[in-house]
């Protein structure tokens, strides 16, 4: 019998109920059913980190997450990082220091790094090589991205948590 | 997008709950914990189970050894455990790939093989092969064995550490060697019967150890050599040593004769030499796996060398560094 | 400078940070129906039959395409129209499409696919150059020039058997470089659907929105003017969404058929069977030089392997010769090159198209050059760079030159001089150069017309909108457009709209490929903004009593001394003076002064051109390599955003030695007994091997800027002249390193593990291509370099490459 399931889950913050066929990921789910366009998708396969999502605080693949085990769980997605229109910090060095550039593997980088700084306030170059090496990008050479995310823990070390 | 076939969920309370729909499903039912092995392979066909029992977050230990359940990420975070087995933890996979793998689903890994960790379609071009739907082994045509490779990390590191893994079924609970846990056999790899549950992994103390691997690059790949050694030593004196391969054969395994060679000599470099050479000539990898299989055997020897040393104390990290990518 | 040069956040930055940037499988329409397509599961065979009754019935299925839905055949080059949307009979690698399902969900497409019943007659299988050489038959494609041959071109320029014989030293060696695919991390995808007027609108993650309008009105039977093709931005381009794409025309076609929005996104499966990426390469360059460093002539062949279809083929097949003058003074120079089709998916351009590959064995050359005659590899470099102003020997025009200041920046900053063969036993550098084109000299199809646009429209709130057909691949084509407008204007560039990529609303720009936006575009943008400032200048100097080209156009202001107003004011004085304010601007490249056929190829504006320097840890018992440390300077004219040219150099410097260790589209052959399949070998970004932020080495960056007069503000390419001299300098490197050559890529532990044990048995210490097989390379079309009197034409009696036929 190929029924939808229905599954109570946390989104950004924000109660959701979502049907949806058994066989849907988080990624689909996320994409699909619930118009969270912004995180991508590379190979599905756990490959890229592409689907970069936060599931319950950790950096997770949307990819492989069952939509079906996220009942209870909060996840967080690129949409739920800004503060209303006030970029996150992370976001502001990204922009300001060239570690977007086509933008697509951006948001999975932008919530492992998330993660990152809410362990380690002021994590190593060499932490933040290892944090972020489950991430493909191709346009970058990755440098730029350590950058900004040394750049964003000073701003955030600054500014206070958020 | 690649996606999931259909199948039912079932999300029960205990392990006796899991074992019971294990026992009543037969094998149209998988176990899921991580998802991060399954997942994949559903979505590529490899395996179309007709129901998914999971029992994530069920298996976090009960205070007697390590539970099943617990992810590779908290392997990493955890001082306590055996330094082999966090180094190998470290080094499967990814960040995001750690935090929902567990330490249960990578000994229970699938074999992997360049003709089989393909899509549906690819495999359909080549006629399909011996482990799934086919009835020929592209990697040796003449091999009635499916020669898939082991590839997880914890495997030889743990068994290094001479550990062994409770199952449980309906019919009971059972404790094996690691080393029992494995067959040489690319499709039936597992000595676990499909209605048992890993449970649990028993870690003897009092060994000092080590992981090495070799891979492409400092994240994502799977291994294409494992070593994982463990030495107790009385002073100066090796009192036992176990050295495990990984990914150069359809299961980890030891390599007696190098751990036997090894017990009641000092490390000198002569000794690591002789050890090593001895580790090395059980490493038989095939070209189904990234790298140059005749490349893959020679540095087998290095690799088993590295281990040894930064077991007697050498400073190994710069060698560390270039190898792994990070430090360990 | 008021905009240019300063660091700044790129305008469509706030858009990629947020995940607001909408990539083509993020649209999602009304009634939108889903595609998968069915693509062939044998490397060549003949379609003899194709059912899908079953497929058509299965529900939730609304339409299945076959290749007798689409009887008109498209290509990028006018040359090469040899593509079906879906294979009608004939299917020349794995993964080519024969069929198409269009239902509800991608779900249900897929499980219908199943039910599609497809006969084939397998044909033999031509896998590679040397297989395509000595099989003509059966041809993969029957207008190929000789058998399996795609095309033979050669090109003579001046007497280089002479050059070779008057030399002190003559190097002959042979490299191979292996093929690469692009890996954008989004993978492709479009969506169609007719709009309410009955006209058409395709969104597609392509770099070339004209190319994929064109070839739509041409494969459905439209009106171009009922078409409107949408670039998304993309996620990654690299050169892997330059071409028109099979799944483009199916999606179109649905849509069509069913007046519902048909999506189709790939999966990376399928990405790679896109591909038109790098082409595999095996070179042959024998060159002449003096005791004193000095080129006297140089014979270069390249054997092409194009994969199933001519893509850029043809372009790419000139690229590995083209650009080999306008580096270092070369006198004589002759160029043969053959491509031939292969059951692969189709070879196309990737970042450098075509010339990374004769880029890598020149530079080695070099290498070997320097160390026979006992010079430096920097000072023999430097003792040759071309001269800025020059004509090359096969008629290219150079402009500005920045390549020695390049050259002494990374020897300079790297230290070269204490590390070169003073590093001990197992670590080394290596240097290397490369210079690329600023735009291709001619548009992919003949025409005189401008090959970039730009409109501006201006009113009297101040906002200033600017439309050109530019397209948005990562690269910042749109913060080049709004800072160039913005320098101009002297405003700030968040305050730009700029609307790219869409045939439907913008002028005409021919596409993000050949490093052509910046300047092109650039150029056109400068020519339209300042015919506004024109304008506005006019009317502000009435309004302020001065005179209009005393006018100083900053911050937001127009004025002249402390009498000033705000822009917008300005606007609403020119609004009233000249009525409704917009102006367009166009750019056409210069004419190459080359005549002779073939010379359309390699002309542009402006070179840029690079310089790296790389260090190497080899460890001698495993062949282990680790990059510390790469220093790269780049020659951009001038730079318009340096955290964006920054980034591409880089980005650029990651791909280069990401191909340099360990990308390669590699192929299976199975035993022809059993089966004879020939199959991508690792088609996933798993085993497709890229390098991960760990692997990455810290990179300084030098940006030279000789502003070339031919580009906007002097501003020259960044995005792929600096990968070309990373895969060289990594070669070099090790040599300085072990001492054994990698004549090849990707360069491996287990190549240079080998060539070690090569050396231990006191043979050569190499490891690279020992062959060239022959080839039937045609009669060169002769022409004289500029200094032995030529006019940029052909001699009599040699201007058609002459096939040498073989006896039946």
């Amino acid at each position: 019998m190929q029924r939808n399931a229905c599954v109570a889950l946390t989104v950004n913050g924000e109660p959701q109920e979502v049907s949806f066929p058994p066989y849907k990921t988080l990624l689909e789910v996320l994409r699909e059913e619930l118009a969270l366009t912004g995180t991508k998708h590379g190979c599905e396969l756990g490959e890229c980190g592409a689907c970069a999502v936060l599931v319950d605080g950790e950096p997770q693949l949307a990819c492989l997450v069952l939509g079906l085990e996220c009942a209870g769980r909060a996840i967080e997605t690129i949409e739920g990082l800004a503060r209303g229109a006030e970029l996150h910090p992370l976001q502001a060095a990204f922009a300001d220091l060239g570690a977007a550039q086509c933008g697509y593997c951006t948001p999975g980088i932008l919530m492992t790094a998330k993660a990152l700084l809410a362990r380690e306030p002021a994590p190593s170059r060499s932490r933040i090589r290892e944090a972020i090496s489950g991430n493909l990008c191709r346009c970058t050479g990755y440098q730029q991205i350590f950058e900004a995310i040394e750049e964003a823990a000073r701003r955030m070390a600054h500014e206070g948590p958020r | 997008m690649m996606r999931l076939p259909w199948f039912e969920h079932r999300a029960p309370k205990s392990i006796g709950e899991a074992a019971r729909i294990l026992a009543g499903e037969g094998p149209d039912a998988m176990l899921i914990a991580g998802g991060t092995d399954l997942l994949p392979n559903m979505k590529r066909r490899h395996q179309a189970p007709k129901v998914l029992v999971s029992i994530r977050g069920l298996l976090k230990g009960n205070g007697q050894g390590l539970g099943a359940g617990t992810t590779l990420t908290e392997i990493v975070n955890d001082p306590a455990l055996p330094r082999g087995l966090r180094q190998a933890a470290q080094q499967v996979a990814t960040v995001h790939l750690r935090n929902m793998g567990t330490i249960g689903g990578n000994l229970c890994l699938d074999t992997r093989c360049n003709y089989y960790n393909q899509n549906y379609e690819w495999r359909k071009a080549i006629g399909f092969c011996l482990k799934k739907e086919g009835d020929v082994c592209w990697v040796a045509t003449a091999s009635k064995r499916c020669v898939a490779a082991s590839s997880t990390d914890c495997a030889p590191a743990l068994m290094a550490l001479g550990a062994a893994v409770k199952l449980e079924s309906v019919s009971g609970e059972r404790s094996v060697a690691l080393e029992d846990l494995y067959r040489n056999d690319g499709i039936d790899y597992l000595t676990r019967r499909a209605d048992e549950i890993l449970t649990g992994i028993q870690l003897p103390a009092g060994w000092k150890s080590t992981y090495w691997k070799l891979r492409r690059r400092g994240a994502f790949d799977f291994p294409v050599l494992g070593v994982g050694a463990a030495l107790q030593f009385d002073g100066d004196t090796v009192r036992a040593a176990r050295i495990a391969l990984g990914a150069v054969a359809s299961r980890p395994f030891l390599a007696d004769k190098a751990s036997e060679f090894l017990a009641g000599k000092t490390l000198t470099d002569e000794v690591i030499e002789e050890a090593a050479r001895r580790v090395a000539s059980r490493a038989k990898p095939l070209d189904n796996t990234d790298l140059d299989l005749y490349w893959r055997k020679d540095v087998t020897e290095q690799f088993a060398a590295y281990a040894l040393r930064e077991l007697r104390g050498d400073d190994m990290r710069e060698t560390r560094l270039r190898i792994a990518r990070q430090p360990l | 400078m008021k905009v240019l040069g300063k660091a700044r956040r790129r305008v469509d930055g706030r858009a990629k940070v947020t995940g607001q940037t909408r990539f083509a499988d993020d649209l999602v329409l009304p009634r939108m129906l889903h595609v998968r397509l069915l693509r062939s599961p044998h490397p060549h065979a003949l379609i003899e039959d194709i059912r899908a009754d079953r497929a058509r019935e299965h529900p939730g299925v609304h339409l299945v395409l076959t290749g007798k839905d689409f009887p008109v055949s498209f290509g990028i080059l006018p040359v090469t129209q040899d593509e079906y949307p879906l294979a009608p009979e004939h299917v020349r690698y794995v993964g080519d499409p024969v069929a198409a399902v269009v239902a509800r969900d991608e779900q249900t497409a897929a499980e219908a696919l199943e039910l599609i019943e497809v006969k084939y007659r397998p044909l033999k299988t031509i896998s590679d150059p040397v297989e395509a050489l000595q099989n003509a038959e059966p041809r993969i494609h029957a207008y190929s020039e000789l058998g399996n041959i795609h095309r033979l071109q050669a090109f003579e320029f001046g007497d280089v058997e002479e050059a070779l014989a008057r030399a002190d030293h003559v190097f002959e060696d042979l490299f191979f470089y292996e093929g690469n695919t692009h890996l954008p991390i989004e993978q492709h995808a479009a969506v169609a659907a007719v709009d309410p007027d009955g006209k058409l609108t395709l969104w597609s993650s392509t770099q070339v929105p004209h190319y994929v309008h064109r070839s739509a009105a041409r494969v459905l039977q439209m009106p171009a003017a009922h078409i409107r093709v949408i670039a998304t931005p993309n996620g990654g381009g690299f050169g892997g969404k330059c071409d028109v794409c099979n799944h483009e025309m199916v999606v179109a076609k649905a849509a069509m058929i069913l007046g519902r929005p048909v999506k189709i996104c790939l999966n990376r499966e399928e990405v790679f069977y896109m591909h038109r990426g790098r082409h595999p390469v095996l070179m042959k360059f024998r060159t002449g030089v003096t005791n004193d460093g000095k080129l006297t002539g140089m014979h270069l062949q390249t054997l092409v392997d194009g994969g199933g279809y001519g893509s850029y083929g043809v372009a790419s097949t000139f690229y590995t010769g083209a650009l080999q003058t306008v580096t270092y003074e070369l006198p004589r120079y002759k160029f043969e090159a053959a491509r031939v089709f292969t059951n692969k998916p189709p070879c196309g351009p990737k970042r450098g198209h075509g010339t990374p590959q004769p880029r890598f064995g020149q530079e080695i050359q070099l290498d070997k050059i320097a160390e026979k005659l006992g010079m430096d590899p920097a000072a023999l470099r430097l003792g040759m760079v071309a001269k800025p102003n020059s004509l090359t020997a096969n008629w290219l025009k150079i402009g500005s030159i920045g390549l020695a200041a390049c050259i002494e920046q990374v020897v300079q900053r790297s230290g070269w001089t204490e590390k070169f063969k003073r590093l001990p036993y197992g670590r080394g550098v290596g240097l290397a150069c490369g210079s690329y084109l600023c735009g291709a000299g001619l548009p992919i199809y003949w025409n005189k017309m401008p090959q970039s646009g730009v409109q501006i429209l201006v009113d009297r709130s101040g906002q200033v909108t600017v439309f050109c057909g530019a397209t948005e691949i990562g690269q910042g084509s749109d913060d080049v457009l709004a800072a160039i407008v913005a320098e101009v204007l002297g405003i700030d560039p968040f305050s730009i709209r700029c609307v790219t990529g869409d045939t439907g609303i913008t002028p005409v720009d021919l596409g993000s490929y050949s490093s052509r936006v910046t300047v092109m575009m650039g150029n056109a943008a400068i020519q339209a903004a300042r015919k506004i400032k024109d304008m506005i200048a006019e009317a502000a100097a009435a309004e302020l009593e001065a005179a209009p080209d005393k006018l100083l156009f900053a911050n937001d202001r127009v004025g002249f001394g402390d009498r000033t107003l705000t822009f917008a004011e300005a606007v609403g004085f020119a609004e009233e003076k000249f009525g409704t304010l917009g102006a367009v601007g166009s750019y056409k490249p210069p004419r190459a002064p080359g005549r002779f056929k073939g010379a359309g190829v390699g002309p542009s504006p402006a070179y840029s051109y690079s310089a790296c320097v790389v260090e190497v840890e080899v460890d001698p018992a495993t062949g282990w390599i680790t990059v510390p440390k790469i220093w790269i300077a780049h020659d951009i004219g001038q730079t318009i955003n340096p955290v964006l040219a920054r980034g591409q150099v880089e980005g650029s410097v990651y791909m280069g030695l990401s191909e340099a260790l360990m990308e390669e589209q590699v192929f299976r052959r199975l035993p022809p007994k059993l089966s004879s399949a020939l199959v991508h070998k690792i088609p996933s970004l798993l085993e497709y091997k890229s390098l991960t932020s760990l692997d990455m080495p810290e990179v300084e960056t030098i940006l030279v800027e000789d502003p070339d007069p031919n580009c906007p503000f002097g501003a020259k390419e960044v995005g792929q002249g600096p990968l070309l001299p990373v895969m060289p300098a990594v070669a070099n490197a090790i040599y300085d390193a072990v001492g054994v050559r990698i004549d090849e890529v990707p360069i491996t532990p287990d190549k240079v593990l080998k060539a070690l044990e090569l050396k231990r048995q006191g043979k050569p210490p190499r490891v690279g291509p020992d062959a060239f097989p022959a080839v039937p390379y045609p009669a060169p079309v002769e022409v004289a370099p500029p200094w032995e009197g030529g006019d940029g034409n052909a001699k009599k009696g040699a201007e058609k490459p002459k096939l040498k036929v073989p006896a039946a």
